[in-house]
């Protein structure tokens, strides 16, 4: 079956060729974080790791409150994604298991909120920030997203296949109420569909720029990716720092990919085929 | 009607629907769907907040010119008629699509071919498609500033290949299409792998006994390809269009972090839209006209999405 055709190995190189691109930048950051200034300016450039990583990250602390940013990120990251799967969960267990009346009009006026465009109420969302004096604030970043659509149309398609009714009313001739229906019968039968929307909801909170580089107009609270903006921005002419910045504050999230990467990658794609 | 229907887990759905007496009082309603509503109501209420809200507080805003402090001033149609002679936004739209298309062609086209190979029973598959989805779980920002450094008008990296390898240098970073092609680059870079795994599973959806009954009357890899995947593959191809041109158009973060600016860099070569929007609500104050500004881009963002959806629909005839 797996006899090495000719053509097999020219697939292997095409797609090695399509690693060796992949993965570059991430060598290069290596490269950049690990050097000193002047390897940045020399030709031909410096193109294996040096040692001066722990001198690059002491500017990078200097110049910008990193640890804070990092403690930010992980706040906001990780309370999102906790509460997106609660609700999502919760509402996608309801709507895929329980009658109640307007069910079918309110899953659709829920499926249609995803077609909006989200840059229409960026300003107006600014403004209404500012009025509730959450600028500034990392709950300006949390509040709005936590009971997101996505996560709840997710957990429904999930919940219809994985929960049979015969044990959600076992549950209830067992005297469960609705609150035990959830957490003994639901969550259990859940667990797949909620480590893909968790790894999923905790990477795209951590990468997230746009929203926060609007709404965090206080340099004291910062997030990882506004405090690497500004450290590029105000930063620039040491290169070897920006770059240790950088590295620190995208490692977290390579690791965590690579750990839940079983989990992720078949759920985007089976989602992309359902959608 | 809806009092029929019962408050238990759905044995409706399994076995038909059981009528049970109705008693339309306020309290049997409450215990029998209160829960429910519970369950649901964090989205419906978060929505009418920070979702609809502020699009209809969009539509007045555009109505109004407003620096963020200073009381609101009413200006009828002033801000759109404004908008639409405004060079530098249709600057910023013909900049978006250019970098929409130098991007999403070579990304999708790669991602096929991508996931033509990973589906011919090679090992190590899972492994490939590792490396080809790290790109994406990485955040623009740290994206720009490397590729920032690989695109370095003076020390970056390509020039110091292309001076090494006896070739011109090209100005990246200050000249129209320098700019463009970086930031293509990026998309192409972070979300290549992305859609190839989407491909991927395409791909497997289809059954072998099709390329095997094609094998057997002497068709090659070409032709396989071309006659059995691609027509096959259509509906999943129709969906990573639709998703590359959502994306595409709300492009900002490559930009700005690229070029360090807001006006999208020398010759606003790398002004999209959404950057043009952050620049004149956020940089210049303008709330009104960002506002605005917001309404056009979800013009365009509608125009060009049902002109996706004839051309594809046109194609498959």
């Amino acid at each position: 079956m797996n006899r090495l055709t000719t053509g097999k190995v020219l697939f292997h190189v095409a797609l090695l060729i399509g690693v060796i691109v992949s993965v570059f930048p991430f060598y290069w950051l290596v490269v950049m974080a690990t050097g000193n200034e002047s390897d940045i300016y020399a030709y031909p450039p410096r193109l294996i790791p040096g040692t001066n990583l722990m001198d690059n990250i002491q500017t990078v602390r200097d110049a910008v409150d990193l640890p804070m940013a990092f403690l930010n990120t992980v706040i906001v990251s990780v309370l999102t994604t906790a509460l997106t799967l609660f609700f999502a969960s919760l509402a996608g267990f309801t709507f895929a298991k329980f009658a109640f009346p307007g069910r079918g009009p309110l899953f659709v006026i829920l499926l249609l909120t995803l077609a909006l465009p989200s840059q229409l109420g960026t300003v107006p969302s600014f403004v209404i920030m500012s009025r509730l004096e959450w600028v500034g604030t990392l709950q300006a970043l949390i509040v709005p997203g936590v009971a997101g659509a996505f996560g709840i149309f997710w957990m429904r398609q999930y919940s219809m296949g994985a929960i049979p009714n015969d044990l959600v009313d076992a549950g209830r001739v067992d005297g469960c109420n609705y609150w035990q229906l959830y957490t003994n019968v639901a969550l259990p039968l859940l667990r797949p569909a909620l480590a893909f929307l968790g790894i999923f909801t905790f990477i795209t909170t951590w990468n997230d720029y746009f929203w926060p580089l609007i709404v965090l107009v206080n340099p004291e609270v910062m997030t990882l990716q506004v405090a690497l903006s500004q450290l590029n921005g105000v930063y620039n002419t040491d290169y070897a720092a920006v770059m240790a910045g950088t590295l620190i504050s995208t490692i977290p999230l390579v690791i965590i990919f690579i750990l839940g990467a079983r989990h992720i990658i078949g759920n985007i794609a089976a989602g992309a085929l359902k959608g | 009607m809806a009092t029929t229907e019962l408050s238990t887990p759905a044995p409706s759905m399994a076995s038909g629907t059981i009528s049970r007496p109705t008693i339309s009082s306020w309290t049997k309603f409450r215990q029998r769907y209160l829960a429910q509503y519970l369950s649901i109501a964090p989205f419906y209420i978060l929505f009418l907040i920070f979702g609809l809200f502020p699009i209809a507080f969009a539509g007045y805003l555009a109505f109004q010119n407003w620096d963020g402090i200073a009381p609101m001033e009413y200006v009828g149609l002033n801000q759109f008629q404004y908008l639409v002679t405004d060079a530098l936004f249709y600057e910023s739209i013909v900049n978006t699509l250019i970098i929409w298309v130098i991007s999403t062609i070579p990304m999708l086209a790669l991602a096929l071919v991508l996931a033509f190979m990973l589906n011919q029973s090679l090992r190590g598959k899972s492994i490939y498609r590792i490396a080809f989805f790290i790109p994406n779980v990485t955040s623009i920002v740290a994206i720009a500033i490397v590729f920032g450094s690989i695109f370095g008008n003076q020390f970056g990296l390509l020039n110091a290949f292309l001076q090494w390898a006896g070739a011109d240098q090209v100005g990246w970073l200050t000249s129209d299409w320098g700019i463009k092609v970086a930031i293509a680059s990026m998309v192409i870079w972070r979300w290549t792998g992305y859609n190839a795994i989407i491909y991927l599973a395409g791909l497997q959806a289809i059954p072998d006994d099709l390329y095997d009954a094609a094998k057997v009357d002497g068709a090659g890899t070409w032709n396989l390809f071309r006659d059995i995947t691609i027509p096959l593959l259509r509906p999943v191809i129709l969906f990573t269009v639709i998703t590359s041109t959502i994306g595409g158009l709300q492009i900002f973060t490559e930009s700005q972090i690229l070029l360090n600016d807001s006006s999208g860099g020398p010759g606003n070569a790398g002004l999209t839209m959404v950057l043009y929007l952050y620049d004149q609500a956020f940089v210049q104050n303008q709330f009104g006209y960002g506002a605005a500004i917001g309404w056009g881009i979800f013009v365009v963002v509608i125009v060009f999405s049902l002109l996706n959806w004839r051309i594809l629909n046109r194609a498959a005839d």
